[in-house]
């Protein structure tokens, strides 16, 4: 099963960061989630925190490392260690994104240069089921694989000073929502009225490492009903249980 | 409670910081010089995560609605109690009424203020710290009340002080160790890093200090990945990125070195033109 030759560094006083190859797909993001659920049912639980991108892990400790080679030989043990049966439940989230020319800031031009309707656009970015590889960047924001390559695009050689919350949009062959405002290159075709970030709840984020996202898209006037559902705090976002 | 007649250039509530949640996207935060804040709640007998108030070189002026006992550690903004000079590192009787106010600044970039039992501001993801994104508010604002413990502080003669370490304001020498990227400089870019001085440029704060003196780069991107307060990355174009404590959790510049805790403790003292220089250790 675990067929990857994993690379640890010391980095910083308290922190050991693992590492896959440098690739991004699924077949490394599955392995890394085992990896993190393997330390879940492991003894060092408590002492530990570990974080995910896309092809590394970092395990910082509560105090400074002392002996690093014994803190390796440990993490080694650990990742070789049989797989346990782990229940982790993932999910399909459906995620509605308002692609009206609203909210679309840069999907005519994104039309214009690819050379595709925007109808089409918007459908095949709704139709692709989106993996969520891991949270950084902001609170809340999910980094997804999985865009189809006829609408990958490159970010704009200037940030906007500020993109809107809920903006969804495509960067290179990543697309993504911004959980808050915030300055930003990507390009907006879209907003979804979703919070991906509440800190009223535990945890804060829905989604996971490991689970789907799909869009599908709404009108402005159901922008509006679901905006005022969402801060109301009866939204209920659908959702699937898929297999890990 | 403590009442905010001005709120002074950019002051913030702090603990040691947010942890457990950077997973989420969630910044660590807490205060950018722990070895001052940390003075300043022990010279109180306060727990050292109590929350403080990290004051940036222009202080505010607050207003104490009851009796308590406070400590200013950190930078030296010549501090005022009633109009009157009060020492730093000390523990200090204020009674209702006092006011607090701070004058030039003498050294340092930040003061840390503690009071007996710690601020009881609202707590978010375990944590007191105000972070943009998390907190209800990201700043002071005038007209803010600050809750404290407002009772049970024992206002007996406290004598408590301590001397600092003067270096920690003085010397321009931060410990690193290599970053995860740093085996991929050439030996040249690698001895340019350790051994020229550079300058803290007009870009910074709490996230990042960005410095002014470029480093020739040849390195690609790498694909995103963790990042942590104290690493130091390198753009495209050169520019060398100290990530401080509200950096983001993910980051894809490669990361040169990473600045030891207390490296960060001394570069967060240091403001615009201020020079620095890396030291590896071994």
């Amino acid at each position: 099963m675990s067929n990857f030759k994993l690379t640890y560094k010391q980095f910083g006083e308290r922190s050991i960061l693992v590492e896959w190859p440098s690739k991004i797909d699924e077949k490394t993001l599955k392995d890394i989630i085992l990896f993190k659920e393997k330390f879940e049912n492991s003894t060092l639980k408590e002492l530990i925190e570990v974080k995910l991108a896309y092809n590394s892990m970092l395990v910082s400790y509560h105090t400074a490392i002392d002996n690093i080679y014994d803190k390796i030989l440990e993490l080694k043990s650990i990742y070789s260690s049989k797989n346990k049966v782990i229940n982790s439940i993932y999910k399909l989230w459906k995620i509605p994104v308002c692609y009206d020319a609203k909210f679309a800031l840069d999907l005519g031009d994104i039309s214009i240069k690819k050379g595709i309707s925007k109808q089409d656009i918007i459908a095949i970015h709704s139709k692709a089921i989106y993996t969520v590889f891991f949270i950084g960047f902001l609170p809340g924001f999910l980094y997804l694989g999985g865009l189809n390559e006829a609408i990958n695009f490159p970010r704009k050689p200037t940030p906007r000073m500020q993109i809107e919350k809920g903006a969804v949009a495509i960067a290179g062959n990543q697309t993504g929502v911004y959980p808050c405002k915030s300055p930003g290159g990507w390009n907006i075709i879209g907003n979804s009225p979703i919070n991906f970030f509440d800190i009223a709840k535990n945890p804060p984020c829905f989604a996971k490492p490991g689970d789907k996202i799909q869009f599908y898209p709404i009108t402005k006037k159901k922008h509006s009903d679901i905006t005022t559902l969402v801060d109301a705090g009866v939204f209920q976002l659908e959702s699937e249980v898929i297999r890990g | 409670m403590v009442k905010v007649i001005n709120a002074g250039f950019y002051s913030t509530i702090q603990d040691l910081g947010r942890f457990g949640f950077q997973k989420y996207g969630v910044p660590v935060s807490g205060t950018m010089d722990n070895y001052s804040a940390r003075i300043a709640n022990a010279l109180l007998g306060n727990k050292e995560n109590e929350a403080v108030l990290e004051i940036t070189m222009s202080g505010p002026i607050l207003k104490f609605c009851s009796d308590t006992a406070i400590c200013i550690a950190g930078a030296d903004f010549s501090p005022k109690l009633n109009n009157n000079p009060i020492m730093l590192n000390h523990a200090i009787c204020v009674k209702e009424n006092d006011v607090l106010s701070f004058g030039n600044p003498k050294y340092g970039f930040r003061c840390y203020l503690a009071v007996s039992g710690g601020f009881q501001t609202e707590i978010i993801m375990n944590s007191r710290s105000m972070y943009k994104e998390v907190s209800t508010g990201f700043t002071l604002v005038e007209n803010d009340e600050l809750s404290i413990l407002e009772h049970s502080v024992s206002i007996e003669k406290k004598n408590a002080s301590i001397r600092i370490d003067s270096n920690h304001f003085a010397t321009k020498k931060l410990e690193v160790f290599k970053g995860p990227e740093f085996d991929l400089l050439t030996k040249n870019q690698q001895q340019q890093l350790l051994s020229e001085e550079f300058r803290v440029s007009k870009d910074n704060n709490r996230m990042a200090y960005q410095l002014a003196e470029t480093l020739k780069n040849t390195l690609k991107p790498i694909i995103t990945s963790l990042v942590l307060p104290g690493t130091v990355q390198l753009t495209p174009s050169g520019k060398l990125m100290v990530l401080m404590r509200d950096c983001q959790t993910t980051g894809g510049y490669p990361r040169v070195l990473q600045l030891s805790e207390s490296a960060i403790n001394i570069l967060a003292q240091k403001f615009t033109g201020n020079t620095i220089h890396f030291k590896m250790i071994d």
